[in-house]
Order: C-alpha cells, then structure tokens, then sequence
C-alpha cells in the first residue's frame, strides 16, 4: 500500500473536499482544495518524484520545506517545494532531476544562488 | 507618541503569544509566518478549504489557541502576512540603533512573482521554531522513509497517511504524538521503538520528581497518546533502533536491532519488518539561520547549540528578541511563555511588571523539562556503528561516509570550510540543514576533539550562516522591494 487521503465520509474532522485536478508530467492527477503538491502526488500513490545527483529517487522527506528533496517545478517555475507549495486547480507540473545530463556536468538547482 | 512597531517573525505557540503581549502593550504589530495559518507544527491547522467543522479533534489545546489565534488576527494594531519568508536580515551600520532590516516575500512558497517587502521595526522578535534532527543509517535517503515531523504535517495539517504499515522510530516523547495522528488516521502503525535503553529514559524522567508536577498538562497529553498505543496494541520497544531501509526504489522493509545504552548494535539482534513507511526523529534541530544572520549569540549545551537569551528573552542583539524553540527544546507550554514575555518587553511593556511573575516561572519549569527530555533522550555516542562506507550522510550532494571519512582524516583539508568542498556534503539545496549537524559530529568525533565546541578560531556558528535564508530567484531579487510599509503608516 501506498500513502493515501483519509476518505472524507470517514474523517472525524467533518470536511468537504473541493476537488481539483493537477498534471504531473502530462498525467492527471486528482486531489482536493487546499492540498500541497506534495499531499496530492502522496495521496496518487507517488512517493519518489525528483531524481538526485545519481538518478535515485528522492520525494517528501521533512515535509516542512527544510530538506529540499520535493522540489519540482510548477508552470514555468522550477525549483518549488512541493511540501510547501499549495495546489492549484489546473496546475502543470514537471518532475526534475539533478543528475547531470551530459558527463561531468552538473545540473544546479539554483535556488539558492547568493 | 507613536506606538512601537515589533515585527513577530513565526506564528506558533511562541510568535502567537508574543504577538499577543506587545499588542497587549500597546504596539503595532506585524505576525509573518510561512504558512497560510498561524499554529506552527504543533498547532498546525488544516486548510480553510477543508471547510472542517470539528478541528478541535486533532488538536491539544484547541480551544485556547483558536481564541488567542482570533484575538491577535482580529486586533485592529495586528497586521498578519500569511505566506510570507524572511528571506534576509540586513544588519545596520554599528552607531544605528534598533534590530537588523527584515526583507520579506509574500506569495505562493517558492513563487516566481512573490511581492517584495522590507521592514525598520522598533523590535524583531524571532519565533521560528525547530525541525527533526534525523541520523542518517543505510538506506535512509529511500522514498517512503519520512521525519517524524512529515508524517505528523499530512496527517494533522491535509489528512494525508504516510503509510498502512508504519513503524515509527528514533528517540524523544515525539514518537507518542506522531504514532497517536497515524493511528487516529486509519493506519497501522507496526511498532514504536525508542532507541535509549530504559535505564537511560527512567533515570531521565525520574529524578527530581516534583519539577515533573508542573509539567502536569504535558504529562496528561503523553498519558493520552500512550492510551492510544495501548487501545490499539502497538508494540512499543526500548533500546531498539530502525538501523537499515531496504527496498527497491521505496522503502519494503526495515532492520531493526537492538541497542546497548550508548546505542551500539547488539550484534544477532536484527529483525525485519516489512513495511510502506518508516518514520524518524532524533530530536530537534533550533531553525537558527535568522537569529545568526541578525547577529545573535548562541550558547552550547549538550543538546547542541541555540540562541543565548537574557532573563527578558533579549538576544546579544540590540532590539531583537528570541523565544521557543530556537532557544531551547522545551515544548509548547515554555514557548507560549516565552514568547509572551519576548512580546511584552519588545512592545514597550515594563520587565518588572507583576504579571510577569508567573511567565517567568512557567518558562522556567519548561526549561527544567527541556534538560530532563535531553538526559532522558541522548543521542548515544556510538550510534555511528550503524553507518556503512557507502552509506549517505548528505542527502543533497549523496556525500558517503567514507568520503566524509576520507576528507576529516585527510589533514589538509580538515576545516570544515575546505572538507565541505572536497566532499559536497552540505552544499546542496538544503544548505546543509539536515546534514549539517552529523556532519559537524562525525568530523569531530573522527579528528578525536570534543564535541559540541565550536572550532577554534571559527565563528560559533558556521553551519547555521546562510547569507539567504531563504531561496529568492534572480528576477525577484533584480525587481527591488515594492514599498515599505511601515514608513508609510
Ligand atoms: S519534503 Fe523537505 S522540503 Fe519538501
């Protein structure tokens, strides 16, 4: 099994979900209002989403925009912490990779240039 | 005269009451927090769009923070910035009186066009909090293996469960809340495992009984979870670890084994356990990049370092002000008080006053805790047993132990400025927050010096220096903040 939504019905909170759809890599993706990226892609079933320096999977990790393991990119924005990041209905989002796509380069993330 | 104006840097339990009290003292106030609703982690609220009509069930405390949550919002002097990160403290010239410039962005986390502000308050009080601090151990970079803090943000903060086979491991009175929001959630969670033997958490929790009483809600809301164990026959171990993750591109299984008090491995004591999820904590790590950017002065303890605070919660800083966890591990009831004590006198109020009695007393209780949760909750000295030469310490740059090994042993590299660039470990995105502290550890353990000094010669807090603290892009940098409003006010 995977990570999941607790269902609305069975919620002792009492909510109403609004939902909404996202793209990840062109593949639709349900979740509900007020949701992070990271919970929606958690609750779909997808746990490891960006690739680190050697390829291997990384995803949530900290949860709290500390770690920076989340990161994908969002319209045209990459970079954006996934934990952190509310969901929009319609939002485009792209899965990236820091191993480097050509020998001996490495693809920065530049988040943090400073 | 005009009122003071204290901008309130984090809106938990401390920034919260902080904010409180210098209302209460009559400033102006500006609350940022980066979330979207005050709470902080152990507050954290769940999205106005779930639209919940019982909240208060996943929350200790409820009641009284959602009226301190509405008082503050509501007061006509409070202005509130959800959304919004301190991007930068920009320290004045030495004869300019008052707290560092606080450069902010208000808009979606990690947005392109986030507004750009700045800020001359009277009096920065930070109230920033703390994360899991995480050993690493093999396999612990897998997807599927979370900080305890993870689980507890989705499953309190969006209803989101991490995992139906779950175990939940590491060390601290954490483990109780974060397995009890699993459990209340629907999964199940395989065990609990607390990594100090019981001798060590007994001798802990059990000296000096009577400082224990004053802890007497914190105490009831451990009680509480630990029911929740116990209704739902959770096995819960002392003196046993998470020592490996294994899977094939997700965490399938975990080896646990058992640990002596200084946490080496009982050899032949391993267990499997398959599961979908593994959640870790070893304790918490004080969000320190703000306080060391404005220039305060931190302390060492055995606990690590955080920021050093007078008895009115005032900083080496002239004008900025600290409270909760960035001055010490100490929960919830400590940072509300002080918090309040940091708001009061950084809104003008009178230190000597009275009412501050009780504050100061319940601040201080808080703090015998926190050093009772350290002696009962160490990190054993011999807990590095566990790592292999390829295991990865630096989750960002996937920086090995041997690497690290080779690096500090190597003497021409051995400051930690010329190890972190032969190795990468700490220079990628996350600027060395989660591996910083391991990394400082092992280098000192593996040069034979005494750990938790800073190196000689060294500023106190090299790992926590981040020029940005937070990631700003090119383009918002190059645009120039949009308006100051408090000059406008
Ligand atoms: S999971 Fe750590 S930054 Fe998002």
């Amino acid at each position: 099994m995977s990570p999941r939504r607790v269902s609305a019905q069975a919620d002792a909170v009492g909510r109403r979900d609004r939902p909404l759809l996202i793209t990840v890599d062109g593949e639709a993706v349900e979740g509900i209002d007020g949701q992070s990226i990271a919970g929606v892609m958690l609750a779909a079933g997808r746990l490891g989403w960006c690739r680190g320096v050697s390829g291997a999977a990384r995803g949530v990790f900290c949860g709290i925009g500390v770690c920076f393991n989340c990161l994908v990119t969002v319209g045209a924005e990459r970079d954006v912490r996934a934990c952190r990041r509310r969901a929009r209905d319609g939002d485009v989002v792209t899965l990236q990779s820091r191993k480097p796509s050509t020998p001996g380069t490495v693809q920065e993330s530049g988040t943090e240039d400073g | 005269m005009t009122p003071p104006h204290v901008t309130v840097v984090g809106a938990g339990p401390a920034g919260l009451a902080a904010a409180e009290t210098a209302l209460t003292a009559g400033a102006e106030v500006t609350l940022i927090d980066s979330a979207e609703q005050p709470g902080g982690q152990y507050h954290r609220m769940l999205p106005d769009a779930y639209a919940a009509v019982r909240p208060e069930r996943l929350q200790h405390g409820w009641r009284a923070f959602d009226r301190r949550r509405r008082r503050v919002l509501a007061h006509p002097r409070c202005t509130w910035w959800p959304d919004t990160t301190v991007w930068a403290l920009e320290r004045l010239a030495p004869h300019e009186p008052g707290p560092p410039r606080v450069h902010v962005l208000c808009g979606p986390a990690d947005g392109a066009d986030r507004r750009r502000l700045r800020l001359d308050p009277d009096a920065l009080v930070l109230a920033v909090g703390a994360h899991d601090r995480m050993l690493p151990f093999p396999g612990w970079e897998l997807p599927g293996v979370f900080t305890a803090g993870a689980a507890q943000a989705l499953a309190k903060g969006e209803r989101v469960v991490v995992g139906d086979r779950v175990v939940v491991a590491g060390t601290g009175p954490f483990l109780l809340p974060v397995a009890a929001s699993l459990l209340e959630a629907g999964s199940r969670v395989s065990a609990v495992l607390e990594a100090n033997v019981t001798a060590t958490v007994a001798r802990g929790w059990s000296q000096r009984p009577w400082e224990l009483a004053a802890q007497a809600g914190k105490a009831g809301e451990l009680a509480e979870y630990t029911a929740a164990l116990i209704r739902h026959r959770v096995p819960c171990r002392t003196g046993r670890a998470v020592i490996e993750a294994r899977g094939d591109g997700r965490v399938e299984e975990v080896v646990t084994a058992r640990l002596r008090g200084d946490w080496s491995v009982v050899p032949g004591s391993e267990r499997t356990i398959a599961v979908d999820a593994v959640c870790v904590t070893h304790g918490f790590s004080p969000q320190l990049e703000l306080p060391v950017a404005a220039g305060c002065a931190l302390r060492g303890s055995s606990a690590g370092e955080f920021v050093d605070v007078d008895d009115d919660q005032r900083t080496s800083c002239p004008g900025v002000y600290a409270s909760g966890e960035i001055t010490g591990i100490a929960g919830a009831p400590a940072a509300r008080a002080e918090g309040a004590l940091a708001g009061w006198v950084a809104g003008g109020g009178d230190p000597a006053a009275p009412a501050l009695r009780h504050l100061r007393r319940s601040r201080d209780q808080g703090r015998a805790f926190a050093e009772r949760l350290v002696r009962a909750h160490p990190i054993g000295a011999a807990w590095h047993g566990w790592l292999r030469p390829e295991t990865v310490v630096c989750r960002c740059e996937e920086t090995d132990y041997a690497s690290i090994c080779r690096a500090v042993t190597n003497v021409a590299s051995a400051a930690a400025r010329v190890a972190k660039l032969e190795t990468r470990a700490g220079l990628g995105p996350c600027q060395a927050r989660m591996c910083g502290p391991t990394v400082a550890e092992l280098s000192a353990r593996l040069r034979g010096e005494p750990l938790g000094r800073p190196v000689e010669g060294l500023p106190a807090a090299v790992p926590h220096h981040r020029p940005i603290a937070q990631p700003i892009r090119l383009g918002e940098l190059a645009g120039g903040p949009d308006h100051i409003p408090n000059d406008t006010a």
